[in-house]
């Protein structure tokens, strides 16, 4: 049984799709709207502006959210900016730059027509938060201010100071609530989506449990939008939110939707060094410092002087050294692999010697340090609470951590799943970024899908289900699945034995870091597809979860999204296993050219891997979409 | 090199549910690095409870980066703990010693219900500012962004206002329960914008009202400045009170055209 996977990309000329698409997609009349209602997991960027904009239109929407209230949801940890195709420097940008850009920047293993209908929509996401009354940055004559990020030799991404994630989601956040106020959106807060139900081949609906009361209940709708962010807390230390978790699209994995890709994680260069064994989460400091910060390294392993006393001479920039053109704006991967070198060849700073010196004493000669506080200063001020250093005087030391994944449930031009009636939005879907993001895009993503693209795109599936009956959550499907929920939970609750779903956690992610992290190996994935199965088994023999199910209980949470990393862990290091080249954050050491960079097949692999639930985690079933190029020429990624 | 803080006592709130009664629990923490964050010594804390089979601490948290809100905690009886401008989140050890006894207790307001041990419901604040919070401008349409040039002191300003990461610190450190802080955040960052003149007095009327529904009433006290973990300032409150006053006539006389 192998999955269709039609893409449904427009015909016509690449920058004419999305007109194309728009122009013969099916409506349903601005009275119809309110027969159909859409269920929204997920109160990110993504999942807000969704949410709000699907209200505005006139559909019944209703919002889920873990958290306890929509704007905790991690897109507000988004620090340095959202890029778009304005060009409001005159320094050359367009659409088709920001589309090539894209493209290029994921090592050529995106969509076209997607990235491009991202860089076209791009714009118009700008127009929409100012008019929200998202604070962005501004010059003194009033007009919005650029800075430059990594992967890009132009200046397009909007900011507003280090929080730009932040005011994004607020925007979103309170367009949100605009409608909970007048009726549009039901909001669900501390629910949990704890199964996607699919009724004759069609989503139905979810089955939710109450944080608070432990309750497991049924919602019913025409379609279901999961926003619900990444997976990057597989690896357990992550800049990612302590309670981000892949639990909604990996439940709809196991109901039928594929899961693309998920070897496509992003390492960000820049974030904190780990201190110490009992460290739960890793932060992270803003790309956007990289356009100040020049990264170095002592040239001689052996340095013992503080890094104010080491001369010029003695310091490697590593990334200006390596790659002149784009120097420390060089992409992400790029920069966490220099890095990684730089420790593995020990000379790495710091205590522990595990990072890289980020250095502002340059900036701060050239440009006073009142600028410099001005555009970084209360990353500056984080740094200083975490290290207890101050970085106008001591340089940062960083060290790559896992910061969000490029892979997900896959979706054709349209954002649908292979279930028909569910969507994925955001993080959540693998769409936009090929096989690295570049930075200031995912902001950019969550919103182009939440505002722009799924607005238009359900309509097409709605149109069909006019007047006609859809299975209430008093169907047999959603008992099913709620009776299903239930033993699950009641299940972690009575193993009784020994260890924490942390404990476990820790444990999962010390695996995925060593085999399927900065750098993979056949032999390094084969001993993890070989030691997770087995740590799962143990979990499910020597789970101990205190508390009891019909109260608030976190420990018990926790165990539900520990038990789904298990599984999507195995399928991240088979994807890796099955992909044999070096491409975007995917490097196989087996891979790469003299120069050590990464070395792509584009003869064997130029396509997105959709995988198939089989039943066994261990199992899954390899479909693939190719990918083909009409406008862009594949060639060799070079930043130097 | 980090160093080690020894026997630290902790007496942490335990509360069941909402309608039960809580008490302080006392736990010693024998040994705890001072490069630790407070939440992940009451992670270490949570583990070992766990491994003697009982019940883990209930609290608050997720991005561990001081920008969701979600954390809380009166530590010591102050919102957040000792170091000014920082969320218990960004708290460190390194601003404890060894022997102290610290004290941990949910926020304290009648609009924060207990739900349980150190969590508590703050859904008021999101009924604030969905009664006017906000610049209806739906989705498609929006007029280009530099098309309205803001000054950048006006930027700024907003900006300053915008930082309000939504935590209740300034309710809880308030003897009131007064929520003014964050309401004239809200107020502020969209009454000081150009785009936020259109529904100016309707919103601020709208969200005092609704603020006032649920929360105690501010007396200049200044607590929440001090508590406010992005030190926003008492000036949003001025800003909030000069435009509900305005509003009463404001909004009056537009009705009276209508």
């Amino acid at each position: 049984m192998s999955m269709v996977l039609d893409s449904k990309i427009p015909h016509g000329p690449l920058a004419d799709k999305w007109d194309e698409f728009k122009a013969h997609e099916k409506l349903v009349n601005p009275a119809n709207k309110r027969k159909f209602k859409v269920i929204v997991v997920g109160t990110g960027l993504a999942g807000a502006s969704a949410a709000a904009t699907l209200a505005e239109l006139g559909y019944q929407v209703d919002a889920f959210t873990f958290h306890d209230s929509p704007r905790r949801a991690h897109s507000i940890a988004a620090q340095g900016g959202i890029n778009a195709a304005k060009n409001y420097k005159g320094d050359g940008d367009s659409v088709f730059r920001l589309f090539y850009d894209t493209i290029k920047g994921g090592d050529f293993r995106a969509r076209e027509a997607n990235v491009h209908r991202l860089a076209q929509v791009s714009v118009n996401i700008i127009d929409q938060m100012v008019a929200q009354g998202v604070p962005f940055a501004r010059e003194y004559g009033g007009m919005l201010d650029n800075r430059s990020f990594g992967g890009a030799q132009v200046s397009r991404t909007f900011y507003a100071r280090g929080q730009t994630g932040q005011q994004l989601l607020l925007g979103a956040y309170q367009q949100l609530a605009r409608q909970v106020g007048t009726g549009g959106v039901r909001l669900f807060n501390r629910m949990e989506l704890v199964d996607v139900v699919v009724i004759d081949g069609r989503a139905a609906g979810i089955v939710c449990r109450d944080l608070v009361t432990g309750e497991i209940s049924s919602h019913a709708a025409h379609a279901v939008v999961l926003a619900t962010g990444g997976y990057g807390n597989a690896f357990f230390l992550s800049t990612n939110a302590m309670q981000c978790n892949v639990t909604a699209a990996w439940r709809a994995h196991r109901k039928g939707a594929a899961f693309a890709n998920p070897c496509y994680t992003q390492i960000h260069p820049t974030c904190i060094p780990q201190a110490d064994d009992f460290q739960s989460k890793l932060t992270l400091m803003s790309e956007s410092l990289r356009n100040d910060g020049r990264v170095w390294v002592p040239a001689n392993p052996d340095e013992t002087r503080s890094p104010d006393q080491v001369p010029e001479a003695e310091r490697d920039y590593i990334l200006e050294r390596l790659y002149p053109s784009f120097g420390n704006l060089a992409p992400r991967d790029i920069a966490s692999r220099a890095a990684k070198r730089s420790v593995d060849s020990g000379r790495g700073v710091g205590p522990l010697k595990n990072g890289v010196y980020l250095d502002f004493a340059d900036a701060i000669s050239r440009l006073g340090k009142e600028t410099v506080k001005e555009r970084y200063g209360n990353l500056f001020d984080m740094y200083e609470r975490i290290t207890g250093e101050d970085p106008y005087t001591v340089p940062m030391r960083i060290y790559p951590a896992s910061h969000y994944t490029m892979g997900g449930l896959w979706v054709d031009y349209e954002l649908m799943t292979t279930v028909p009636g569910l969507y994925a939005a955001g993080e959540a879907n693998f769409s936009d970024h090929g096989a690295n993001r570049l930075g200031a895009s995912a902001l950019m993503q969550g919103l182009a899908d939440g505002y722009f693209v799924l607005p238009n795109t359900i309509s097409n599936y709605l149109a069909g289900w006019l007047n006609k009956p859809i299975p209430g959550a008093d169907h047999e499907g959603f008992k099913v699945a709620e009776r299903e929920a239930a033993d699950r939970f009641r299940q972690y609750l009575a193993i009784g034995g020994t260890r924490s779903p942390d404990w476990f956690h820790r444990e999962l992610g010390k695996i995925i870091w060593d085999y399927c992290g900065m750098e993979r190996t056949e032999q390094g994935l084969e001993k993890a597809l070989s030691e997770l199965p087995a740590l799962h088994a143990e979990f499910k023999k020597d789970l101990r979860v205190t508390g009891t199910g019909d109260s608030l209980n976190q420990t018990l949470e926790k165990a539900g999204r520990v038990d789904d990393f298990f599984e999507l862990g195995m399928l991240m290091c088979k994807d890796a296993l099955e992909r044999r080249e070096s491409c975007g954050g995917h490097f196989r050491a087996e891979y790469q050219d003299d120069e050590g960079e990464a070395q792509r097949d584009d003869d064997n692999f130029a396509h997105v891997t959709a995988w198939e639930w089989s039943g066994n985690p261990m199992a899954p079933v390899e479909n693939r979409e190719p990918l083909e190029y009409e406008v862009v020429q594949l060639q060799k990624r070079s930043y130097k | 090199m980090s160093k080690h803080l020894t026997n630290i006592t902790l007496k942490v709130w335990r509360q069941a549910g909402p309608a039960d009664a809580g008490h302080f629990e006392t736990y010693t923490v024998p040994e705890i690095s001072d490069e630790a964050s407070f939440l992940e010594m009451l992670d270490i804390l949570n583990e070992r409870l766990i491994s003697d089979g009982k019940e883990a601490v209930v609290f608050d948290h997720d991005c561990r980066e001081g920008i969701c809100g979600t954390c809380s905690l009166m530590i010591d009886g102050q919102a957040h703990g000792p170091q000014r401008g920082t969320a218990t989140c960004q708290l460190h050890m390194r601003k404890f010693q060894s022997g102290d006894t610290i004290t941990i207790e949910p926020w304290r307001a009648s609009a924060f219900p207990i739900i349980k041990d150190l969590m508590v419901d703050r859904s008021a604040f999101d009924r604030i500012v969905e009664a006017g919070g906000f610049i209806t401008a739906e989705t498609g349409g929006a007029p280009d962004a530099n098309l309205i040039p803001i000054p950048k002191p006006v930027a700024d300003a907003a900006m300053d206002a915008a930082e309000c990461i939504g935590c209740g610190a300034c309710v809880a450190a308030c003897p009131n329960g007064a929520a003014n802080l964050f309401t004239g955040a809200k107020v502020a960052h969209l009454n000081l914008l150009p785009q936020g003149q259109a529904e100016r007095f309707g919103r601020v009327e709208a969200m005092v009202e609704t603020m006032d529904s649920y929360f105690g009433s501010c007396t200049n006290h200044g607590e929440c400045e001090a508590a406010c973990p992005k030190s926003i300032s008492i000036d949003v409150i001025a800003v909030m009170n000069q435009d509900y006053r305005k509003s009463k006539f404001k909004n009056r006389k537009a009705l009276a055209r209508s």
